[in-house]
């Protein structure tokens, strides 16, 4: 039964930046790198290669010994140039510089109609896509011995200046199907491709097959998995289900017709301080160099991988995220501003509409750069998150069982049902200006690993 | 601005680490962060933007929406003074009277209070927060404009100690601040915050023949004791001189009683600002007019005297239910914070309220003791509608 849910809280944020639907040029970048941070969850990581090694796209650079069977592979062929570490000892990124060619390790092309399902989930753990499926509770990379109840799709981002999937996606029918069939295989419940319900939407989605069609209209987070799932079939305690994001069904999808790890995506560039913004096609973890570099309106900037509510900041030389399909650049905010808590402003976006702030008179984009516009305080205003998060939970109190520790409060209240993400707004409209993402995740870890 | 910045700058390092003020890097900071909103980025990981308002802006809306009451309560001393005295005034005159009698109350507070809150930030070594901004101005506002100074700074800082920096201070206090206060002089010093003598600032003059100082709510107490109609009563109620307490003159708060508490029409404008401006909890601003009207009506229903049988409408404008429903109950950190639970909440403040006014002899104004008591269940409240969260996620797990 294919489901259609109207939501009405959340927000959307209205940012300067959007890029036009159309690509853009720029050099291919040299290097590329694999980091291990961007895969939630992984425990002792161990490389597999070193500083010199030759590899092709698709060869094993590293593993988590806590999961053997899923590799992490190179994205592109070339040279390893650095297994770069930080404290600890802990792997923070391996470099490659990359051929003028990329080779690609033959991995074989898979007949999904012949294939058992204990062969297909070895050939994609083995094939580098695997990290792309990821498991609910917890948002942490699936494990290959696991078989979940359903497989979630989310065909649409809401986050701000989000790409779009279906102009992301153009051009890959194909594999976007072959992956979903792919899916298919993986779970004995259904795979649920979840679509905006606002749009007339592409028919790269709506016609896609073998798969439950579930439309989902509102503001952000509307896009998000986490609250998809919550209205279709809400996670309880001991149930298991995987999420995977359209570009990794795509990316699958590729392995299964082409027998290659094909690491090619197409991201947005996007943000108030780029002068050339739009689409571009580029690989997995390739450096950013040549996007922003020469390409800002401002010096001061910082370049974010991913969008600004779940992003991370990366330098100018940094690398693309293995599940970011934008790059985001904004002012950076590190200036004093006098009376700035009280200076009436219609050019501040705000959630709220205490005295002053009226940004709500203002229909138009915000410009909004990386200051946090006040001090961290104890939670003091009540009824903010509820208005952000359309799920039947009480974030406020889950957040205070988190704080307190209380394993069986963050259970009760639904710690399982949500990730990172699925806060990131309560985190942005907060008075009180606390890391709520950072705190989702303690919480989990806590539940997760004791 | 410029200056002001360098200023900063130049007594910094005296603040820091290793610096003589070491110790009070917390105020240092705090002034820094009024003068300046602070030049702090967001974390690498999550979100890289925020939200433009800080609690600042929206502890100040709250201050914004009580300065309507303030300023309607410094006019009213003034005109309740004059009509006493039965001597003849402007409109400036009686502001200029009442200004000489709210303004000292309100700096002490806020001076007392903050001196308080600052002690208990360096001792404590955490952040200035901004709830004395809200409060300082409420304990002004809740006191009777006769109240010596000396007692106006011993309840505020018996309300910030023991009201709110015991429990960790901002945020974590379990009673209305304010209300703590106040609720301190009562039992403490009941002779200078109840009776007739105290709401009229009389200064060194004496009242006119046949004037009366008591409040609304004593008056139409009385009446029920002495089995006359209580809306009678209040309507022909110092008539002779014009203040009587007739719906309209209670509404608009001509009438005698604490500075902000006597005029319902300035709280409901504070109750469209904090509605509008999203900061207070409509929903226990409506529960809460709705609980005392509702129980008005049951208490009709009864009519074991005068004063039960009144029209369950006088209550709403009479004694300091209006101010109190807006201002105190929605105090966000003491209320329900569930949103069913406001509902409840602001309920039972409203019924309480005239529960405690028409059957209890001991306190006519009911509204302080219904907040603080349901400050006090307000968790109990939440615990029952987070638990009913977590049985529906319980059952939704097994069926």
């Amino acid at each position: 039964m294919s489901k259609t849910v109207k939501l009405r809280k959340g927000f959307d944020i209205n940012l300067v930046g959007k890029a036009a639907k159309e690509m853009v040029e720029f050099a291919p970048a040299q290097t590329f790198a694999v980091k291990p941070t961007d895969f939630v969850g992984l425990q002792r990581p161990k490389v597999l290669v070193n500083e010199g090694d030759t590899v092709k796209a698709g060869t094993p650079i590293f593993f988590d010994k806590a999961m053997e069977q899923v590799k992490f592979v190179a994205p592109v062929s070339g040279e390893i140039i650095e297994v770069k570490r930080g404290e600890k000892r802990k792997l923070l990124e391996i470099r490659i510089l990359a051929d003028k060619e990329v080779a690609y390790e033959d991995l074989g092309k898979i007949d999904l109609s012949k294939i058992d399902r204990e062969t297909l989930v070895d050939r994609l753990a083995q094939g580098g896509v695997w990290p792309h499926i990821i498991q609910r509770p917890f948002g942490v990379i699936a494990n290959p011995a696991d078989e979940p109840k359903a497989i979630y799709v989310s065909a649409f981002d809401t986050n701000p200046l989000s790409p779009d999937m279906a102009f992301v996606l153009q051009g890959q029918e194909a594999y976007f199907q072959a992956g979903l069939d792919a899916l298919t295989k993986l779970t004995s419940g259904k795979v649920h491709l979840n679509i905006n319900g606002d749009e007339q939407g592409s028919s790269l989605f709506s016609q896609a097959k073998n798969v439950e069609i579930n439309r989902f209209s509102g503001p952000h987070p509307a896009g998000n998995v986490g609250v998809q799932i919550h209205h279709l079939d809400p996670i309880n305690k001991g149930d298991l289900v995987w999420t995977v994001n359209p570009v990794g069904v795509a990316q699958i999808g590729k392995l299964v017709l082409e027998g290659k790890y094909d690491a090619s995506k197409v991201i947005v560039l996007t943000g108030s301080e780029l002068s050339k913004r739009g689409y571009v096609k580029t690989i997995s973890g390739s450096a950013v160099t040549n996007y922003v570099k020469g390409n800002l309106q401002s010096g001061h900037i910082r370049v974010i991988s991913g969008n600004v509510l779940t992003g991370e900041k990366i330098s100018m030389e940094g690398y693309l995220g293995y599940y970011h399909n934008q790059i985001t650049v904004i002012p950076e905010g590190d200036y004093e501003e006098f009376l700035g808590w009280l200076k009436p402003t219609t050019s501040k976006l705000s959630f709220h509409k205490a005295i002053g702030m009226l940004s709500f008179l203002n229909k138009g984009e915000f410009k909004v750069d990386t200051n946090t516009h006040g001090e961290e305080r104890p939670f003091v205003v009540s009824g903010v998150f509820e208005k952000v998060l359309p799920m039947d939970i009480l974030p406020t109190y889950l957040f205070k069982a988190i704080h307190a520790e209380d394993f069986d409060e963050m259970e009760q209240l639904g710690l399982y049902e949500i990730i990172e993400e699925d806060v990131a707004l309560c985190e942005f409209v907060d008075p009180s200006k606390n890391d709520l993402q950072e705190l989702v995740r303690s919480g989990i870890e806590l539940l997760m690993y004791s | 601005m410029k200056a002001l910045q360098n200023l900063f700058d130049s007594i910094k390092p005296n603040f820091e680490k290793g610096g003589k003020w070491e110790k009070f890097h917390t105020l240092y900071e705090g002034h820094r962060t009024i003068a300046f909103a602070p030049d702090l980025t967001t974390k690498a990981k999550g979100a890289q933007i925020k939200d433009a308002t800080d609690l600042k802006r929206v502890m100040i809306t709250v201050v914004i929406a009580m300065v309507p009451a303030l300023l309607f309560g410094i006019l009213n001393i003034g005109h309740q003074h004059f009509m006493a005295t039965g001597e003849a005034a402007t409109w400036i005159d009686k502001a200029v009277f009442g200004a000489i009698s709210v303004l000292p109350i309100l700096i002490v507070s806020y001076a007392v209070g903050l001196l308080t809150e600052f002690t208990f930030c360096v001792i404590r070594n955490h952040p200035i927060s901004e709830g004395y901004l809200v409060t300082g101005m409420l304990i002004a506002l809740v006191m009777p404009p006769y109240i010596p100074l000396w007692q106006v700074a011993l309840a505020t800082i018996f309300a910030v100690v023991i009201g709110k920096e015991v429990f960790g201070g901002t945020g974590m206090n379990i009673l209305n601040v304010a209300m703590t206060a106040r609720a301190f002089l009562y039992f403490a010093y009941p002779a200078q915050i109840s009776g007739d003598q105290v709401w009229t600032y009389l200064a060194d003059k004496t009242a006119v023949d046949g004037y009366s100082g008591a409040t609304a709510l004593a008056v139409a107490y009385n009446a029920g004791v002495e089995g006359v109609d209580a809306g009678q009563a209040l309507a022909q109620h110092n008539a002779s001189i014009g203040a009587d307490f007739s719906f309209m003159n209670m509404f608009m708060g001509w009438i005698p009683g604490s500075i902000g508490e006597t005029s319902t029409l300035m709280a409901l404008i504070g109750a469209v600002i904090l509605i509008g401006t999203g900061v207070a909890s409509w929903k226990i601003i409506v529960s809460g007019f709705g609980g005392a009207y509702v129980m008005g009506l049951v208490m009709n229903l009864f009519a074991a005297n005068e004063f039960m049988a009144m029209a369950p409408h006088l209550h709403l404008v009479m004694g300091g239910l209006a101010f109190g429903v807006v201002f105190m109950a929605t105090d966000p950190v003491s209320a329900s914070q569930t949103e069913t639970g406001k509902w409840i909440y602001g309920f039972l403040i409203g019924a309480l309220t005239i529960i405690i006014r028409v059957t209890n002899p001991a306190y006519p104004e009911g509204i302080m003791l219904a907040v603080l008591l349901m400050n006090v269940f307000a968790p109990l409240i939440d615990y029952y509608v987070v638990k009913a969260n977590k049985t529906r996620r319980l059952q939704r797990a097994t069926v």
